[in-house]
């Protein structure tokens, strides 16, 4: 895994930009709600072979700024 | 692993009001981002609208003020004109910009006043309800438009970036989106260029955004991105319209 990214749940409004941002489709809306009441996204670190790569898109996709991104250095 | 993105220190560490899939936050997260990284954050200052974004004063970390509805530019050359090495922009919606303070913003722009107008346009009054606005396109449905925007009864769709870049005081015009990643990159670029714009003393500057409005819309955030790719930037057609910094620097 080249990256990975942390979500602040308690800001997601479960809008889904960050699935339909993810090259990967390592987004998806979780079981669980949040205190204000959504379905908050929730990370895979791998689907079909593929994991993380740290490209940020789902980040700079997300109104609420609730995604950090990490990736591995070199 | 090193940390790659996070939210900027321009933006203050709480939650935003706005609907689910809302532009307004990614905007401000652009403008607060842009002012951080050209290092202007002890000398911006930013004036909210009337609309969803009122209360944008609570997001940034820096000077902000308030005007009444349509006024942003009328207020922002007031702070300019006495303290003009401030980074001074206002941050309107279309209603704002182009029906309310279409005055404002016209002689604004005419007397070439170096500020910068961050004008988001959802195409409808998104605050109060989801009225039509001068942006409203035809055929779209709004709660006053309900058969859709009839430009025989209604008016037609205002391009008001496009006549602001007609006016010799405008140093650059340019309509951008926040719908896809790639035209939210490109939409920052284009707020760091009319920052730059005002700095150098070139006169006034407009940022238009496409932002989505689900809410009003009647759609999900999803196919809110997906209408303005296929439908909203077909009527308001991205690009720069005006960019006097390009000609200065081709001039040299």
């Amino acid at each position: 895994m080249k990256g990975k990214i942390v979500i602040d749940s308690a800001l997601c409004k479960g809008c889904g930009l960050c699935i339909e941002a993810c090259p990967n489709k390592l987004l998806e809306l979780g079981e669980e709600l949040n205190e204000k009441g959504y379905h908050f996204a929730v990370f895979l670190e791998e689907r079909d072979g593929k994991g993380c790569v740290g490209c940020t898109l789902c980040a700079i996709t997300c109104p609420e700024v609730a995604i950090e991104v990490y990736r591995e250095e070199g | 692993m090193k940390k790659v993105f996070t939210k900027t220190p321009v933006l203050k560490p709480v939650p935003f009001h706005y609907c689910p899939g809302c532009g307004h936050s990614i905007a401000h997260r652009l403008v607060a981002e842009v002012i951080d990284e050209m290092g202007m954050r002890g000398k911006a200052i930013g004036i909210p609208p009337a609309g969803c974004a009122v209360l944008a004063y609570n997001y940034f970390d820096i000077d902000m003020g308030e005007a009444p509805h349509g006024r942003g530019t009328a207020v922002a050359t007031g702070i300019k004109r006495v303290l003009p090495d401030r980074l001074v922009f206002s941050y309107q919606g279309d209603g704002d910009v182009a029906a309310i303070g279409t005055a404002e913003t016209f002689h604004s722009a005419n007397r070439g006043e170096c500020i910068t107008c961050i004008f988001i346009n959802n195409g409808v009054y998104g605050m109060t309800g989801g009225q039509m606005a001068p942006t409203t396109m035809v055929g779209q449905p709004t709660t006053t438009s309900p058969g859709g925007r009839d430009p025989k009864f209604h008016g037609h769709t205002l391009k008001f970036t496009e006549i602001l870049a007609q006016l010799p005081g405008t140093a650059y015009a340019v309509r951008t989106a926040v719908h896809k990643p790639a035209a939210i990159r490109k939409a920052k670029a284009a707020i760091r260029k009319a920052f730059e714009v005002q700095m150098a003393g070139l006169g006034f500057s407009v940022v238009e955004i496409l932002s989505p409005c689900p809410t009003n819309w009647k759609m999900t955030p999803v196919q809110a991105i997906k209408w303005i790719d296929k439908q909203v930037t077909k009527e308001f057609p991205i690009g720069v319209f005006k960019d006097l910094s390009a000609e200065k620097s081709h001039a040299d």
